[in-house]
């Protein structure tokens, strides 16, 4: 579990985490997401205690990072930034880590095995491709068996192969019981991934929902209509309360907030010809851009008005 | 790169241990082992230690019928012997800084300090870990030093003096000890400053651009103030003749660990501030 209240990140002047409250619960993937500098690694970061937070506060397990007596038992995370000496072996890094809490050397090489980076181990890692350096880093997050598990982009250079293996691992984790956060900038991935989302922009919370209702949000009542009589269509469907229109070309438009078959039913009724009536399908990635942006370009008005 | 196992189970771990000093030391000590510049710098030193007394002494062996009897008196054995000491201090200095100014710009340091979140143990860890490795290094090339130095001039009686004699034993030890304190505040610079080229900047720039700079002072101030400087009042570890104007051996190696022990200090307290 992993709790943060009122957390923020002053960096100089820049606000780059800004009162983030939230809770990730146990047992359930939670993507954390976000467009690319929206704050979430810097959240990670807080959380681990490597920066310290300008206001509010952050526990894992109930306690800050830095109280555990054995960290890598109660949480094993993988950053985005690199965090392995290149000149040092896959092998060596895990074992230096290993040793900081007394973890015998099998669990080095069991976790090793896991993530299929056998062959390579003794090699240093400074002549690792991006996908083998992710791997190592899903390596040292799973040594310590910890019962909270937080990785930051973590298919991030991974074939197809491995970022099914990373998914289907990271459910496994989370069907053990574990609390499992992980961070994308790609909605589709967590679309594939997680139950519940946590949706940052600018450093503030935009949406804490499950991945259900963000569908579902996403997948609203958006219909292209094309009509020799657009005008009287506008007219009749207007009478449905929560109803609006977004022209489109000449001659149709997109009425939002009816199906389709609610839209072709009362041209009928009115006797309206209709020349199309297409469903529009916003896909979750356009419904998390839209979110994102929205966010983004309300920001920046609060800002040009506070100015 | 092999298949991944199609089972993604994690396996359990049957033992769970908690971060303890021990065992930050042994992590550390993996650390320090497993990086290909440790050991360069570490055989670097050690050679230089031995190899630059034995030149000293093949030159000074063959040259000795042609000196003067003031260039004769102004050889001295000890001096022989130790001259790789002052050599050997920067390979030493290097690594010291390089110890955990690697951590920072290969990011190593966010792994360290994820396992060990309250910081200090990791400092302490590894200073004791390069202490030990450095004296451990140091005492037996001083004394290798010293035993060859004095088989290539056993020709020439002015320049025999015996390991048991007053104050021999004293300055070899006393420059691996010093060796071994120029390493440790090295990587108390080198956690201060954080990056390589700025670390071991700092540290040529308190060693070896401070001590000439002296020299454009007024004798009087010169000789008052150089005698305090980190790398004299060290130098007195080894030295062999005492000026006025210097610190005993004792002194200047009390000075010197002080200079240490200060800038350990200042590493520590920003080492548990600082944003990694």
């Amino acid at each position: 579990m992993i709790e943060a209240r009122e957390l923020t990140k002053d960096y100089g002047e820049k606000r780059a985490v800004d009162g983030l409250t939230f809770t990730v619960q146990p047992g359930i993937v939670t993507g954390f997401l976000g467009p690319n500098g929206s704050g979430k690694s810097t959240t990670m970061r807080l959380i681990l205690g490597l920066d310290a937070p300008t206001r509010g506060d952050v526990t894992v397990n109930g306690r800050h990072y830095r109280d555990h007596n054995a960290p890598l038992h109660e949480v094993g995370s993988l950053l985005e930034a690199r965090s392995v000496h290149t000149g040092r072996s896959a092998y060596n890094h895990l074992l230096a880590l290993a040793q900081t809490h007394g973890i015998p050397k099998r669990r080095v090489s069991e976790v090793i095995d896991l993530v299929g980076l056998r062959e390579v181990a003794r090699k240093r890692t400074g002549q690792f491709s991006l996908g083998m350096g992710q791997r190592l880093g899903i390596a040292a997050a799973l040594l310590g068996d910890p019962k909270t598990v937080m990785l930051d982009e973590p298919v991030n250079g991974l074939d197809p192969e491995g970022i099914h293996w990373v998914r289907n691992l990271l459910k496994g984790l989370a069907a053990e019981g574990r609390t499992v956060f992980v961070s994308s900038h790609l909605m589709s991935e967590m679309a594939l991934t997680a139950d519940h989302l946590i949706v940052i922009g600018r450093g503030k919370l935009i949406a804490d929902t499950s991945v259900d209702d963000f569908v579902a949000r996403a997948s609203q009542k958006v219909v292209l209509v094309r009509s020799p009589e657009v005008g009287r269509l506008r007219e009749s469907l207007a009478r449905h309360p929560g109803v609006s229109f977004v022209d489109a070309d000449r001659g149709s438009v997109e009425v939002h907030g009816l199906t389709a078959e609610q839209v072709g039913e009362e041209a009928a009724a009115d006797g309206i010809a209709l020349h199309e009536l297409t469903p529009q399908q916003a896909s979750l990635e356009e419904a998390f851009m839209n979110l994102t942006r929205d966010e983004v370009e309300f920001a920046a008005e609060m800002e040009e008005a506070a100015a | 790169m092999s298949a991944v196992s199609p089972n993604v189970r994690l396996p359990r771990l049957e033992v769970t241990g908690r971060v303890a000093f021990h065992r930050v030391l042994l992590s550390e000590w993996t650390k320090l082992r497993s990086v290909r510049s440790t050991k360069w710098s570490l055989v670097v030193g050690f050679l230089l230690t031995i190899a630059f007394p034995v030149i000293f002494a093949f030159v000074t062996r063959s040259h000795w019928h042609s000196m003067s009897p003031g260039e004769r008196a102004g050889r001295h054995p000890l001096d022989i012997a130790l001259a790789g000491v002052n050599v050997a201090q920067l390979a030493i200095a290097v690594l010291g800084v390089l110890l955990i100014s690697a951590e920072y710009s290969t990011g190593s340091i966010r792994s360290t300090f994820t396992a060990v979140p309250k910081r200090l143990p990791v400092l302490w860890a590894k200073l004791l870990d390069y202490a030990i490795v450095s004296l451990v290094l140091m005492v037996p090339a001083v004394l290798a030093s010293f035993f060859a130095s004095q088989a290539i001039l056993h020709s020439i009686h002015p320049l025999q003096i015996s390991f048991s004699q007053a104050g021999v034993a004293r300055s070899l030890l006393g420059g691996a000890l010093y060796v071994m304190l120029v390493g440790i505040f090295a990587l108390a610079i080198g956690a201060i400053i954080r990056n390589t080229a700025g670390g071991i900047a700092t540290f040529a720039g308190i060693f070896f651009v401070l001590p000439p700079l002296m020299n454009i002072l007024p004798t009087s101030w010169n000789n008052a103030i150089t005698q305090y400087l980190p790398s004299e009042a060290g130098r007195q570890l080894f030295a062999l003749h005492h000026a006025a104007h210097t610190l005993t051996p004792l002194g200047g190696g009390l000075l010197f660990a002080g200079y240490c022990a200060a800038a350990i200090a200042v590493a520590a307290v920003l080492l548990v501030r600082r944003d990694v």
